[in-house]
């Protein structure tokens, strides 16, 4: 018999254990920052969970309410947008549209997609930094024209053959910062547009080059409205940072029509740092945005668009809930056109990333063939057939959103409120002024916690 | 509307406008209206008062005087017209401009010119700040001095200075083309004084000949500045300028 009892046994030791605060993402980051010395860049918006429409859920009908019989009892979705000062607003027949999205940071094929499905649903699409070309102009049906601190491409001639004007104050994804498109995608025809030497980094202006402050935003839609003979509908677009005083300030200086963009908010290219740590979420924004409407008595005199994270009928029933008269989509736009596809799972991943998670959308690589100006990787995007795909996805958000209207007794969309709605966490009823979900308590309401 | 005619011989019609009468959307609803063969060719505004938008959006080749002082955006975006200002204007005169001429026989506020794509824009006076903002090929002749910030992120055209610059000349300048007679106070980022070679000088001769000024300044006092094109990539060198 041996004895065991001097033999030296392997100290215990303790699984290997990844830090919280330093995790591998943030491990990564700062590599790539010690070998390059330069900030990361990416397209797409934040991508930390932060609070969303996830955390609100609707009543539905009870004994106090009776629902709407689906498909048989009508459930309007129409819209008209720009009915304060504009002679000739815009009419939606569904409350969802297109976000403004660059030519340049888009390829020509996905924008005429964009205009193809939106026009087929009858709802709008937006130019972005970078002009209009013919093709969106020539496939939307109703086409906003941006008015960008870059004013990139901005002519009169477009202006007049637009449908609606943006002033575009700032981006949920970086309110306060001017947009990027790197080299790769200032091609001939993206330069020529801009009067920019082809190839270059460029780093469009975050402020307007000759307006600073509400009393000058006033007297610039003053001059639109001119310019344009009082036609068309003029927005304002603020990323969500003080959305109260900014859609204040907004109906102050003659806006139809806000526009609020909240962090999770898509963007073509720009630091994420910026993206994740600057401006706050969507749900935080759409009350305080809506308050101040109603603070002025322009609640549905001044149009409320929400945008920032929409991808279903629910966030879009719920956005009109908190008091949007209309959401627009930007990422989901494009993944319904094929952005992220897993059929190019290997392209994806030959790239360094992988289906769903690829958002390096500013080295104009997109296998997809949406975020690139590359003529071979564009001409894989068939501009019909994406276009159909986006007005199915915009016909599967209307149909979801009637749905839940209808289960909440409403005849029209816009007629969905607050009251239909709890909150799961006590974060999302702080932001959104809705009950926690089974209580009556809605944090900060009355006074007190 | 408020309008008397009466003709201007052979130049065609002239039209007046009292802007103490007549509301500035009449006004510029009429001057939208014209049709490109128009013969009301001459138009006369008095009272403007500091009004702002005063001849925006035009886009047909008629002569606009303004009797006294415009407000924000006059001739924005203007096409074609030929808008001469007897008094001061206000921020962004010929914001936007396509083509045409624009002419302030004062003194201008900030961003004169700003982003313009082309057309002549001659300021008698000084202009103020960020003269020349984000412009995209229009030329610019101020006889006076321009304030800071002068052709900032210019893209394109050129931005021409009988006076003194202030501080931070196109700064983060892409391809337009600065000439100052006078002092610089200082330059922006990525801006640097350039060789005044040949086809630079005949450049200039051209913008002052339009400006009605050949012969009446000597083109070797003028010095050219441009951009170094250092900020063109993104680059670590480059980090304090971003
Ligand atoms: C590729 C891309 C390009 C964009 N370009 C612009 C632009 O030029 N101007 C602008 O105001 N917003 C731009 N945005 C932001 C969108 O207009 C919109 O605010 C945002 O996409 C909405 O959020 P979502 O992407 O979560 O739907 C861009 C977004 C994306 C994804």
């Amino acid at each position: 018999m041996t004895d065991h009892s001097n033999t030296p046994r392997a100290t215990p030791q303790t699984l290997p254990r990844a830090s919280a605060t330093f995790d591998d993402y943030t491990l990564s980051e700062i590599r790539r920052a010690a070998a390059t010395g330069i900030y990361d860049i990416r397209g797409g918006g934040a991508k930390r969970r932060v609070p969303h429409f996830d955390d609100l859920l609707f009543l539905g009908a009870s004994m106090s309410r009776y629902p709407l019989e689906g498909y048989r009892e009508k459930c309007s979705t129409e819209v008209v947008l720009g009915t304060r000062f504009a002679k000739k607003p815009i009419e939606l027949k569904i409350p969802i549209t297109i976000a403004g999205m660059s030519f340049g940071s888009l390829s020509a094929n996905a924008k005429e997609a964009l205009g193809r499905g939106a026009s087929a649903m009858g709802t709008s699409t937006t130019t972005g930094d970078g002009g209009m070309t013919n093709e969106e102009r020539g496939h939307s049906t109703q086409l906003v024209y941006q008015y960008l601190p870059s004013r990139y491409g901005m002519n009169p001639d477009d202006l007049k053959r637009a449908d609606a004007i943006e002033v575009v104050v700032g981006q949920g994804a970086k309110p306060g910062g001017g947009g990027m498109l790197l080299g790769q995608k200032i091609t001939e025809r993206v330069a020529g547009m801009r009067t920019l030497p082809v190839g270059i980094d460029q780093r469009s202006a975050c402020r307007h080059p000759d307006w600073t402050g509400p009393d000058d935003l006033e007297i610039k839609i003053e001059e639109l409205r001119e310019i344009t003979d009082w036609e068309k509908p003029i927005y304002v677009k603020v990323g969500a940072a003080r959305p109260y005083y900014d859609t204040a300030l907004a109906v102050k200086s003659g806006a139809d029509v806000v526009v609020v963009d909240g962090m999770q908010g898509g963007t073509a290219a720009t630091q994420e740092i910026f993206i994740e740590h600057v401006g706050i979420p969507t749900l935080a924004a759409v009350r305080q945005a809506v308050k101040a409407l109603q603070d002025l008595g322009m609640h549905r005199k001044v149009q409320l668009v929400v945008s920032g994270g929409i991808r279903n009928g629910a966030d879009v029933a719920k956005a009109l809930a908190l008091g949007a008269d209309a959401v627009a989509i930007g990422t989901a736009a494009l993944v319904a056109l094929g952005d992220n596809d897993p059929h190019y799972a290997a392209e994806y991943e030959a790239l360094g990333s992988r289906a769903g998670a690829y958002d390096d959308w500013h080295e104009g690589r997109d296998p997809a063939g949406i975020t690139t100006q590359d003529p071979a990787l564009m001409a894989r995007l068939d501009p019909i057939a994406a276009g159909r795909r986006l007005a199915n996805y915009l016909a599967v958000l209307t149909l979801e959103c009637q749905t839940i209207a209808r289960a909440c007794g409403k005849s029209h969309v816009h007629n969905l409120e607050p009251e239909d709605l709890v909150a799961l966490t006590i974060e999302a009823a702080a932001m959104a002024n809705v009950p926690l979900a089974g209580t009556d308590w809605i944090p900060g309401r009355n006074g007190g916690f | 509307m408020n309008l008397s005619l009466k003709s201007a011989g052979s130049t065609g019609e002239e039209t007046f406008v009292d802007l103490a009468h007549t509301p500035l959307r009449e006004l510029n609803g009429a001057l939208h209206k014209l049709a490109a063969d128009t013969n009301r060719t001459l138009w006369k505004i008095a009272n403007p008062a500091g009004r702002h938008a005063i001849a925006a959006g035009l886009d047909v080749p008629v002569t606009i005087e303004i009797d006294g002082p415009v407000g924000y955006y006059c001739a924005g975006m203007n096409k074609q017209a030929r808008i001469i200002v007897h008094g001061n204007a206000g921020v962004g005169v010929a914001e936007n401009m396509m083509s045409g001429l624009v002419e302030v026989k004062g003194d201008a506020s900030q961003a004169a010119g700003a982003t313009a794509h082309g057309g002549l824009l001659v300021i008698d006076g000084n202009a103020s700040a960020r003269c020349g903002i984000s412009m995209k090929g229009i030329d610019i002749v101020v006889k006076g001095g321009v304030g800071h910030m002068s052709a900032f992120m210019a893209q394109a055209g050129t931005l021409t200075v009988l006076g003194d610059a202030g501080e931070a000349l196109g700064d983060s300048l892409y391809e337009a083309k600065l000439f100052v007679r006078g002092s610089v106070a200082s330059l922006g980022a990525d801006c640097v004084e350039k060789e005044m070679r040949e086809e630079h000088k005949a450049l200039l001769a051209a913008k002052l000949e339009a400006a009605g000024l050949l012969g009446e300044v000597d083109i070797s006092e003028f010095r050219r500045y441009g951009s170094a094109r250092t900020l063109y990539h993104f680059h670590v060198d480059n980090v304090s300028s971003y």
